[in-house]
């Protein structure tokens, strides 16, 4: 008996994956030069390395895009590679979604799909994808570690030297985890470099994680997605972000928090060095953000509001200012930014008290949705941002106050907090559509699509206020459904849904200061004026920097 | 073209001394409203040009909170409106009233 328990385990083996990958490594080999491989070769590289039905991470981020990897793969022999399940972040290229229609590609999980938001709607109705599901990026990055291990993962840096150490440059972004995931299960890693260098300025992933390195024709692309033109904020857009600041920042003391892109978070930035001050709260709220690069920030960290910043990823034009700001920002040995989505976004979900951001469809229940019947933007960091921790055990003074308003019965001592999360924009948005609606369209899409799940950005229960140019709604102070209901009805303007309010009711919310409107917070329509913000041009930026912000061409009108 | 009228019976006589304000432009998407001090303490009346034809319902809607809100009384508003948005119509309004509200002139 014992013998042959013996025998069974000397022919057992338990590094498949192991040898999997090996002789995937030794077909890749063929065509390099030590890791190195030609940008010509990179097709056939894909076709030695990657098997049918693996998932394969294509890097795409919220900003960086390993396209040259993209086009070869899109390029593969359908005989060698197909029905690949994509396991990614961003699907922002068009041959992100160009795989699905030539068949290299079968499933889908992603996190975010902005720029392809329309045809990938278009896409899942014509059932060329099969999706898995719609996530947050930490949701995916987690799932990367447990169901979704890649097999292969396409990743993009700036440069890497002859060993494969590879320097990411300020766009970091997603690289550290999904190269993690992938190089410790036995998984094969491929870099696109824009060069190869004798000696790369950080090592942002040690070479030993990095089987294949392919030097592109020319340099990754980027998305400049944080920058919002201070010209193009409206007065609206100022008194809406007056009344967050007086509203909402003041009373709870906020001082760690995340800004959602978008132009009334952006007016909220140009306002703190101008109204912010002159209420006296320089210090006492916003000093430390988890937060991307916004250019709009920067006469607030001029006039010394904010003393640190850690970010998901870096902005176009933004490297110098960074360089030089490196008691704000966090900054590699060779000076340049270090960004890191995974680590900003667990900074965003236990270590700030306040997410503010814009939407597109809020109902009367508070649920929030960016998905329309035609788009299918998904969520990127938005719900974990927007998201009460559970986990989170550490005290802080908006935490317990907002805690206490939602509850104010239970012992203190016992007593969860709350985060602040707070939708803010005005109740008719783009062409004139109402933000407020009695129907997320993100219920229809998923009646639809047959989902399982309605795709909801945040959920009713964790916002905590609705800021619009009608008033500040606290939904923490509401007892039942009809409040909350009548609270967002209250704020909702003149859109269908608040035209339908109850008057007496919504009277009877604004004395329990449920509801707070400009004139109950001492805020004069007046000010509402573009002469109120810090910059009202992007030049107005580039002079609050020194000379040392240089935005994209496109900000350019000079 | 639409040309729109409003008279509202209001508690009280709008605060200050000013004898006329001008606040907004005329542009598509936005508006101008001229308010003037004279009428009797207790009346208020507004008259609107409007490009954008069939919204007079949201008007009326706008124009009774303004009312109930800011009390604008003896004040007579003229208003240019280039389709403005209802949330922009209201912040203008409330601009006018802060303005003549304002001391001086």
């Amino acid at each position: 008996m014992l013998m042959s328990t013996n025998a069974e385990k000397s022919t057992t083996t338990w590094q498949h994956h192991r040898e999997a990958r090996d002789s995937r490594l030794e077909a890749g080999a063929r065509l390099a030069r030590g890791k190195t491989v030609e940008a010509r070769d990179a097709t056939r590289l894909l076709e030695a390395v990657i098997r049918p039905g693996d998932r394969v991470c294509l890097e795409g981020d919220n900003q960086k895009q390993a396209d040259l990897l993209s086009r070869a793969l899109l390029a593969v022999d359908l005989s060698k590679v197909n029905d690949l399940h994509m396991v990614q972040s961003g699907v922002v290229l068009p041959e992100h979604l160009d795989l699905f229609d030539r068949g290299v590609a079968r499933k889908l999980d992603y996190a975010y799909s902005g720029p392809q938001s329309a045809r990938i709607a278009h896409m899942l109705f014509g059932g060329k994808i099969e999706l898995g599901a719609v996530h947050t990026y930490l949701e995916l990055f987690a799932r990367y570690f447990i169901d979704l291990t890649p097999h292969v993962a396409l990743i993009a840096a700036v440069s890497a030297d002859r060993e494969g150490n590879l320097y990411t440059g300020p766009n970091t972004e997603d690289t550290p985890t999904v190269v993690e995931a992938t190089a410790f299960k036995d998984g094969v890693l491929i870099a696109q470099v824009n060069e190869i260098v004798d000696q790369v300025p950080r090592v942002d992933i040690p070479a030993d994680r990095v089987h294949f390195v392919v030097k592109a024709d020319k340099p990754f692309f980027v998305e400049p997605l944080f920058t919002r033109d201070p010209a193009a904020i409206t007065e609206g857009q100022i008194l809406t972000a007056m009344l967050a600041i007086k509203g909402i920042y003041a009373p709870y003391g906020v001082r760690r928090l995340n800004h959602g892109i978008g132009f009334s978070t952006a007016a909220i930035e140009l306002l703190l060095p101008t109204f912010g001050d002159r209420l006296g709260l320089k210090g006492r709220i916003a000093t430390h953000f988890a937060l991307n690069p916004h250019p709009a920030l920067i006469p607030a960290i001029e006039s010394g509001w904010v003393q640190q910043i850690h970010s998901f990823g870096s902005e176009v034009g933004m490297e110098e200012y960074i360089r030089a700001r490196s008691d704000v920002y966090f900054t590699g040995p060779d000076g340049s930014l270090r960004s890191n989505r995974a680590f900003c976004q667990t900074a965003g979900l236990y270590a700030c008290d306040m997410f503010i951001g814009s939407t597109l469809q809020i109902d009367l229940q508070g649920n929030s949705s960016t998905v329309t019947t035609s788009r299918i933007a998904g969520f990127g960091g938005a719900p974990n941002m927007g998201a009460d921790a559970r986990g989170r055990r550490h005290p802080s003074e908006p935490w317990l106050k907002a805690g206490g308003e939602a509850d104010p019965d239970s012992p203190a001592l016992l007593r969860r907090g709350r985060k602040l999360v707070v939708q803010i924009g005005e109740t008719f948005g783009d062409r004139n559509v109402p933000l407020f609606v009695e129907k997320l369209d993100a219920i229809e899409l998923a009646e639809k699509l047959n989902l399982e799940l309605a795709p909801i950005m945040i959920y009713g229960d964790d916002v905590t206020h609705i800021v619009t140019e009608e008033g500040v709604a606290n939904l923490l102070l509401c007892r039942n459904a009809g409040e909350r209901e009548q609270a967002i009805r209250g704020v909702a303007g003149y859109t269908e849904v608040g035209r339908g309010r109850d008057r007496n009711m919504v009277e009877r919310l604004r004395q329990r200061g449920v509801i707070r409107r400009p004139e109950d917070l001492g805020i004069n329509p007046l000010d509402a004026d573009r002469s109120m913000l810090a910059a009202r041009s992007i030049k107005d930026l580039v002079r609050w920097s020194g000379g040392l912000y240089a935005p994209p061409s496109k900000f350019r009108n000079w | 073209m639409e040309d729109l009228s409003f008279q509202h019976r209001v508690r009280g006589r709008a605060g200050g001394s000013r004898q006329n304000a001008l606040v907004g432009v005329v542009a598509s998407g936005n508006l101008e409203v001229l308010v003037e001090r004279t009428l009797p303490d207790a009346e208020c009346r507004l008259e609107i040009k409007t490009a954008a034809v069939g919204f007079g319902e949201v008007w009326t809607a706008v124009i009774g909170d303004f009312v109930e809100r800011y009390s604008p009384g003896g004040l007579r508003f003229s208003i240019n409106d280039g389709g403005a948005r209802p949330d922009t119509v209201s912040l203008r309004l409330a601009q006018a009233v802060r303005l003549i509200e304002e001391d001086g002139q």
